[in-house]
Formats: structure tokens, C-alpha cells, sequence
């Protein structure tokens, strides 16, 4: 319990302030957005999607009224097009490249249209896709997250026999428990996780690989191994007073939110929230629905620097959070019985460009000061799984992420394939289903394509 | 302020935008609603033996969340008895005396039938007559309507005998579902019409329910062929107006029907040939309101002409409408994509490219998104020495003035597929290039 705990709001308050901030199309709210769709050819909307999904056939399938067609198109490019459909930053990615914008019109809201063809079809429980038969091979993903889901659906459709080893109680790693529950809810991607489930993938849920698993086990009962095992936890501050108790992460606090009801998150009065990353944002308009009456984010850098999406930085000014720009925390200030009491930041300056081209912060000697806040989440980077990923021989690593061969997503090491956050650093769901789609076609082109089916197909081991 | 009225057969109406017969024209007290609103005419919901009518009546076609493009119906004529409709008839001219009201007529086929009616209509102060010889269902089955109209002799005989009571002019609205819609005015006239209104709705079964299999409209599981109008339509009338305009055997006033819904709609009637101009689906869809932009669009574009009166407008463009022997097949336009309007939909490459004749490029987009900073836009570009000027590309752009359709000098002289066959008589010899280019001797 922080010091100063915010009032809990009542369960129907706390309904409203969470309830889905991009509600479903209606039937007539569709096919007037889709018909905005002009079917370009070579759409670019298909290009800037990492899935490929075929985004102007999906609206005409919509239009034609054969949504579980439409469904299909959506499912059979991204088997997590529901969660895309709530999540993508599609304003960067799909609806980002639609031609309307050249026309200074309003993009097709694709993502929408995609929620509107998926949610009935994912709903019903229909089951779209087939195994093909059985290949012979067996593969192991490791991570119960979108590479790892994605992967192992494609990898079904082949024939292959695929495990999923999730140390999580429940399947479909941040895609359940990292996402803002305004924009999904955990019991949503429960749905998409059992049409995974219904192609015959096994998850096996609570299996940590290395602690209820071997990996030399896995290797000698697996033809491959794909590592989806994404990131580890939030990044420390180094700061006095980090282990003080109202001071905690960003990633287990949005977990609470979406494991737990949301009666039973407990939030302070006054929190301050580190970092300038989307997390940042589902963590400081979380803390304010929750019943936070103060709440600052606070970021070393400028707004320009931030790495939030802008609709996201909007959320949280309607939420009315308070932004502290070029602060950097340096410690945190204990209340004499180990909680938090203040956050004490020094102001920065812009600096010189960095390598990537952001400017970089410059603390101001004398200038610091205090915020007195009951709480502190750490939205900053995560670690990575080193110690882990070291326990596989040979496995190449460039700053703690797994290197692969773009196109096959294949390791150093032959018999593991990778994709997702453990490739890239942290990326979108999309990335991660992308990743998974090529990884799957990587080993079936390693295994069934190169040395054809086995003769015990379908056969168990 | 241009003048909107015209001169209809002597008939003086205040502009030439007419409710045409139908549900919109059913009662007084719509047509006064619609006289209030600034319609110039109406003509009545056809006036007959009372029928009885089905549920439902209509049925119609959406582009995609655009309603009702085309409407099919199936209703009858007036379901009310004659003497009411005449009785109303006498009450709006005594309080709209300027406003045009037409009777639109149809009795059995039987000469003392028609008189007694012309006569009663009249007497009743109709200004003009309408003889529905066009209405496609359920009349047709009883012998009248377009069984009439599609029989060039019954429509000269009954004009006539219409003719040899009728005191005001006399207006035969007719079918398009004939082989020569032209003929059948000319067929018409013979009998004494004293103009042609056109064209009724064409035969029509509108749609299909998917699930239950029966036709729409569907009156309790079945459906019957129907009358097609509303906006779809606008095209087919245009033409068939056009063609009446142009017979020789004709050359007698023309009121316009068939998809219009606005000023613009209204002046390509006129343009064609059309005196007035008669509105039915559109004011169903909308309500009478509608009037106010015909009104209003028709002034200011003739004020932009610099025209003084609608009647100057009246076929305009009929000597514009040539046998396709007449166009010159040395014409040549080709497209050009501004590349700075272009938004890179890729519609032009592949209509083009599947749908005419493969004259336009673009390269394939290269994948990735904004977060990369990628731009996806691609310009196709023309191949301008294969373009055959067919139009399409232009037509499926969606940006205004993206792709122009541009001339380019041949230095060849006018050669019509016409002018071409009599040079080939003159110079078996030549091959067709070289006639096209003017040549009357053989390169070899």
C-alpha cells in the first residue's frame, strides 16, 4: 500500500473510465467507411503493413457483405488480426500510407473496418484455418507471445507439430498483459489465442524453459526451436531510493491492470511516471483512470524526443497529466519508513545531436528540485534476456538482441529460428506477427522443403 | 434574371421542372405542396378505373452506401376514383391558375371510353393531356399502357381518337421498351400527338433476396417484373430523347424523363431536346424541396451563359449527336497524369492495364511504412505513343483534373469511317493507313 492512497473509484466508474476507446463500427458506420476505400492497385496500405495484409480485398469483402470472408483475408496474412485491429499505430503504418492523405482527405480508418470484420468471426469461434497433414517434425516456440502465437499457426497450417512453452499463466505474452485496457481486454486475446489453440497448437502455460523445461531437452526432442521470448524486465533507474516501496515498474503495473479486476489496482494520490515511451502513456492515463488525482510524466528529454505516438501523447493531455520536460530523476526520496515521499529531478538542456539523430540532455547543475509523489513507475526500456539467450550455444548477439537472417529468421545457431521484442529491441504486435509468418516459413524451408516429409508422419512421438 | 418559363405546345409554364405521373402526384394536396415548393407543373398520377394495388410496390438498388441509384416498382395507376381526381384537378388550377397540371390518361382501349374521359379531364381544367401508353406491368397485362405503346398502329389510332375530341394539346408519354423508341413517336405523331413525353420506366425485375429467393419487391413470396427509374437510368433516356429529337417524323415538343434529380441533370435534357422536364424518383427519395437548386442552378447557369431564357437552351446540342460513320478517325487524344496531383492509387495502371490496352507503367511500391520513413506514392506514367485515347484512365481517377485527356495535331485531315469507305472505292489500292493519312497512291 503507497503512502496516500487514491479513493477507489466505483466499479462502474471504473467501467467508464476504461471502457474501449475505439468502439466497434455499427453495420451502416462501415459501409460508409469502407466505401471511402477506392481498391487501389498495389496498395500502399498492403506494403506499409509488416503482415502484408491485403487491406483493400478485406473492405470489399466488408462491402460485399461476406464478412467471414473478409475475416480471412485479415486472418490467413496476421493470425492476430483482432489485436492489431485495436492496437497498431495504424496512423504510422497502414492508414499512414493510404492515398486519401495525398488527397489532403481523412485515411480509410482501416483499422477500424479490420476490428469490424474480425471481432464477429473471432466471436463465433469459427474455426477458419486447417492443419495440413501431419509433416513429421516437431517444433518448439519458446515465449507465448504474437511471434510465437504467429509462428505456430503458420507453422499448423504446414503440418508441423508445434509447442509453445509460456512461463505465463495465461498465452499471448504483452499482447495480454501489456496493453492499456481501454484498448484490450486480456479476455479478447483469449479468443484469438484459442482459434491458435483451434489449428492444434499446444501451449504449454506456467513452463519456464530452463527452470520446468531443459533446453538440452528441447533440442533433442525438437527439429527447431523458435525463440520468442521477447524482453525482460523494465530497465533500472540506478538512482538512490529506487527500492523504496510506492516505486515500482511500468510493465507489472499494467500486468495488475490486466490480470487482475481494476478495483483491485491499487494507485496513490500523487505519481510520478518516468520514461517517454507509449508504455509511459498506457501507465500514466491508467494511474489517472484509476483514480490518481495528480500525475506527472516526467521525461529527460523534449516532446519532440518523446518516442509516444502523437495520438498517444493526446490521450494522456486529455487525461490531464502533467508533463515535467528535460527533468532527469536522481533519487528518490524516502518518507523515514521506506516509502516514497518525493521524486527528486534535476532540469536538462539540450545537447548535441546523438548518433540517431536526437538531441541529447545536459543536466543543469543547481537546478534541482521535487516533486512529492506517493508512487513511482519506471516506464523506461527493457532488459534483455541475456542470461538466457547465453544458455544456447553458439547464439549470436548484437546489444542483447538475438541476430537473424531477415528473410528466414534464422540464428546462428541452425536449429533456432527467433522473432519478435528478443529480435528487435521492442517492436508493434504487427512486427512480431510478421517476424513469426517468415520464421515459420525459415524452418519449413530448413526442414520439409529441404529434406522433404518423414516417413512416421503422423506419428506421435 | 434569365427566364425559366417555357411555352409548352402554347401552354405558358412558370419554369419547365414538371412532376412527372406517379406517386408524388397521386392527390391535390401533394401537388399543391409541390406547386408551394416551386414546381412549374405536375402531371397527375395517371387517371383510370380505380385499381387495386399491391404490398410492397417497390423495390431499388444502393451503390455502395449511396440508396436508391435505380428504383423498380410495381404500382399501379390512380387507385382512386375518377371524379375525385378530377374534382382536384378543378381545385388546384383555381388555386394555382399558373401552374401547369397535366392529366395523365388511361382507359381501355375503346374509342367512346377515351372521348368520355378527354372530355371530363378538360372540362375539369387540365391544361395539358398526358396519354400513359408507357406504364410496363400489371396494366400491360389488362391491354392498355405499354400495350399500346409498344404497337406503333394502336398508338396512332388511339392518339387519334383522342385527338378528335381533345381540345388541349395532346402529350404521348412513351415506353422504352421498344426496339426504336424514335419510331414510336413518329408512330405518334402520325396519330396527331402534339408532343411526346419520354420515356416511361423500363421493364425491370430489381433484385433478388439471397436467402428467402424471392424477388424484390416481393408481395407475399413472389414478385412480378416491374418499372425501372431513379438515377441508373438517366444515361439510357438521355439517348432515347436524343434519338426522338433527331427523327425527321417527329419535329414536335419533347418532355424529358428518366433520372433526373437536379439542375444539372435537367439542363442535359434540355440541351437534348426536351421542352420541360418531368421528376419522379428523385422527389420520392427527397421530397418536393428538391426544386429549389433546379431552380436556382438552372438560373445562374444560364445567367453564366449569358442566356436570356431557358427556350434558347432547348436542343442545343441535338446537331452534336452524329451517326458514329460521321466522327473523324483522326482525332487523337492522348492521357497525361500530373504527376503533382496524382495521389498514387494505381487505378489508371490497372484499368489500363486489364481493361483497355496496356498503355500505362508504374513501378511495383516497395514495402515499408512512415516509421521508416518510407513514401509509398507512386506515379504510373503513360506510354504515349501506344495511348489510344479511350478515356478510362481519366474516368477512374478519383482526383478532379489528375489525368487530362490532351489533343495531339495529327496534321491529318478530317477521315470519318464514312469519308474512309468512299476514299477506299477510290483507291482500292491504298491501305487504310495511308487513306487515314490522306495518301490517294500506294507506298510500296
Amino acid at each position: 500500500m503507497p503512502n496516500n492512497p487514491a479513493a477507489r473509484l466505483s466499479p462502474e466508474q471504473l467501467e467508464k473510465n476504461f471502457e474501449d476507446i475505439n468502439p466497434p463500427l455499427t453495420p451502416a458506420q462501415a459501409l460508409e467507411e469502407g466505401s471511402r476505400c477506392l481498391f487501389c492497385h498495389d496498395a500502399p496500405c498492403i506494403k506499409a503493413c509488416p503482415t502484408e495484409i491485403d487491406v483493400p480485398q478485406f473492405i470489399r469483402q466488408i462491402l460485399t457483405g461476406n464478412r467471414r470472408g473478409s475475416a480471412r483475408t485479415i486472418l490467413g496474412a496476421n493470425i492476430l488480426g483482432q489485436s492489431c485491429a485495436r492496437v497498431c499505430p495504424t496512423s504510422v503504418l497502414c492508414e499512414g500510407a493510404c492515398v486519401l492523405n495525398a488527397q489532403g482527405r481523412k485515411p480509410v480508418e482501416i483499422g477500424k473496418l479490420q476490428r469490424y470484420a474480425v471481432d464477429p468471426v473471432i466471436a463465433s469461434g469459427i474455426q477458419l484455418f486447417k492443419a495440413g497433414a501431419a509433416n513429421g517434425y516437431r517444433v518448439a516456440l519458446i515465449g507465448g507471445g504474437p511471434a510465437s502465437l504467429s509462428c505456430a499457426a503458420e507453422l499448423r497450417k504446414r503440418g508441423y507439430e508445434t509447442v509453445i512453452f509460456d512461463a505465463n499463466p495465461r498465452a499471448g505474452g504483452l499482447d495480454t498483459y501489456g496493453i492499456a485496457a481501454y484498448k484490450m481486454r486480456a479476455q479478447d486475446v483469449e479468443k484469438e489465442v484459442a482459434m491458435v489453440r483451434g489449428l492444434g497448437v499446444e501451449i504449454r502455460n506456467e513452463t519456464l524453459v530452463g527452470r520446468d523445461i531443459s533446453i538440452a531437452q528441447l533440442e533433442q526432442d525438437f527439429d527447431a526451436i523458435f525463440l520468442g521470448i521477447g524482453l525482460g524486465a523494465t530497465d533500472d533507474l540506478q538512482i538512490p531510493g529506487e527500492e523504496l516501496r510506492g516505486c515500482r515498474d511500468a510493465l507489472s503495473f499494467i500486468e495488475e491492470t490486466k490480470s487482475k479486476t481494476l478495483g483491485e489496482v491499487q494507485v496513490a494520490k500523487r505519481i510520478a511516471v518516468i520514461g517517454g515511451g507509449n508504455t509511459a502513456i498506457d501507465v500514466v492515463t491508467a494511474a489517472r483512470r484509476l483514480g490518481a488525482q495528480e500525475v506527472y510524466m516526467v521525461y529527460r528529454r523534449g516532446p519532440e524526443e518523446m518516442s509516444a505516438f502523437d495520438y498517444e501523447y493526446e490521450l494522456a493531455k486529455k487525461d490531464m497529466v502533467v508533463f515535467w520536460w528535460q527533468a532527469l530523476p536522481v533519487r528518490v526520496i524516502d518518507d523515514g519508513h521506506g516509502r516514497v515521499a518525493a521524486l527528486e529531478c534535476v532540469r536538462t538542456e539540450r545537447g548535441a545531436k546523438d548518433a540517431r539523430g536526437r538531441n541529447s540532455f545536459v543536466p543543469v547543475p543547481g537546478s534541482e528540485f521535487q516533486l512529492e509523489v506517493d508512487m513511482v513507475i519506471k516506464a523506461l526500456g527493457q532488459k534483455r534476456k541475456t542470461d538466457f539467450l547465453r544458455q544456447i550455444a553458439a547464439l549470436e548477439l548484437k546489444n542483447g538482441c538475438v541476430v537473424v537472417d531477415a528473410g528466414t529468421m534464422r540464428t546462428s545457431h541452425p536449429k533456432y529460428f527467433a522473432g519478435g521484442d528478443c529480435v528487435n529491441g521492442g517492436g508493434e504486435v504487427v512486427d512480431s506477427v510478421a517476424h513469426g509468418k517468415k520464421a515459420a516459413a525459415g524452418i519449413h524451408k530448413a526442414l520439409e522443403a529441404t529434406a522433404g516429409k518423414r516417413a512416421h508422419a503422423g506419428s506421435k512421438h | 434574371m434569365p427566364d425559366l418559363s417555357i411555352d409548352f405546345c402554347g401552354v405558358r409554364s412558370p419554369n419547365p421542372f414538371w412532376l412527372a405521373s406517379g406517386p408524388p402526384t397521386n392527390t391535390a394536396y401533394q401537388i399543391m405542396r409541390a406547386f408551394d415548393a416551386g414546381w412549374g407543373g405536375a402531371v397527375w398520377k395517371t387517371i383510370g378505373e380505380p385499381i387495386i394495388n399491391t404490398a410492397s410496390r417497390y423495390g431499388s438498388i444502393d451503390l455502395k452506401n449511396e440508396r436508391m441509384m435505380g428504383l423498380n416498382n410495381i404500382e399501379l395507376i390512380s387507385d382512386r376514383p375518377i371524379d375525385v381526381n378530377l374534382r382536384e384537378i378543378a381545385e388546384v388550377k383555381k388555386r394555382f391558375p399558373k401552374n401547369t397540371v397535366v392529366a395523365s390518361l388511361m382507359v381501355e382501349s375503346k374509342r367512346e371510353t377515351w372521348h368520355d374521359i378527354v372530355r371530363r379531364t378538360e372540362d375539369a381544367g387540365a391544361d395539358l393531356l398526358e396519354l400513359n401508353f408507357g406504364c410496363p406491368h400489371g396494366m400491360s397485362e389488362r391491354g392498355m399502357g405499354a400495350a399500346v405503346g409498344q404497337v406503333p398502329e394502336y398508338a396512332t389510332m388511339i392518339t387519334g381518337w383522342v385527338k378528335e375530341v381533345a381540345r388541349t394539346p395532346v402529350i404521348v408519354k412513351l415506353t422504352p421498351n421498344v426496339t426504336d423508341i424514335a419510331h414510336m413517336a413518329a408512330a405518334a405523331r402520325a396519330g396527331g400527338a402534339d408532343a411526346v413525353s419520354l420515356v416511361n420506366t423500363f421493364n425491370s425485375l430489381v433484385s433478388v433476396d439471397l436467402d428467402t429467393y424471392a424477388p424484390r419487391p416481393s408481395v407475399g413470396g413472389l414478385g412480378s417484373h416491374g418499372g425501372y427509374c431513379g438515377p441508373a437510368v438517366k444515361p439510357i433516356a438521355l439517348h432515347m430523347v436524343s434519338a426522338v429529337a433527331k427523327h425527321p417524323k417527329v419535329k414536335i415538343p419533347i418532355s424529358g424523363i428518366g433520372g433526373i434529380g437536379n439542375w444539372r441533370d435537367a439542363v442535359e435534357f434540355i440541351l437534348l431536346g426536351s421542352t420541360s422536364v418531368q421528376v419522379c424518383t428523385a422527389a420520392m427519395h427527397y421530397g418536393f424541396r428538391i426544386v429549389r437548386d433546379m431552380i436556382e442552378g438552372l438560373e445562374n447557369y444560364l445567367e453564366d451563359k449569358g442566356m436570356s431564357s431557358v427556350m434558347e437552351l432547348v436542343g442545343k446540342s441535338v446537331p452534336r449527336i452524329e451517326d458514329w460513320g460521321n466522327l473523324d478517325l483522326n482525332y487523337k487524344i492522348i492521357a497525361k497524369i500530373d504527376a503533382g496531383k496524382c495521389i498514387g492509387c494505381n487505378l489508371c495502371y490497372i484499368a489500363c492495364e486489364d481493361g483497355a490496352h496496356q498503355c500505362i507503367r508504374v513501378e511495383e511500391r516497395p514495402r515499408g511504412d512512415l516509421r521508416h520513413g518510407v513514401d509509398l506514392k507512386h506515379v504510373p506514367h503513360v506510354l504515349e505513343d501506344e495511348c489510344v485515347g479511350c478515356n478510362l484512365c481519366a474516368l477512374v481517377c478519383p482526383v478532379p483534373d489528375c489525368i487530362t485527356m490532351v489533343q495531339v495535331d495529327t496534321g491529318r485531315p478530317h477521315m470519318s469511317w464514312k469519308q474512309l469507305q468512299e476514299a477506299r472505292g477510290k483507291s482500292s489500292q491504298c491501305s487504310a493507313e495511308e487513306l487515314l493519312a490522306g495518301s490517294t497512291k500506294p507506298h510500296h
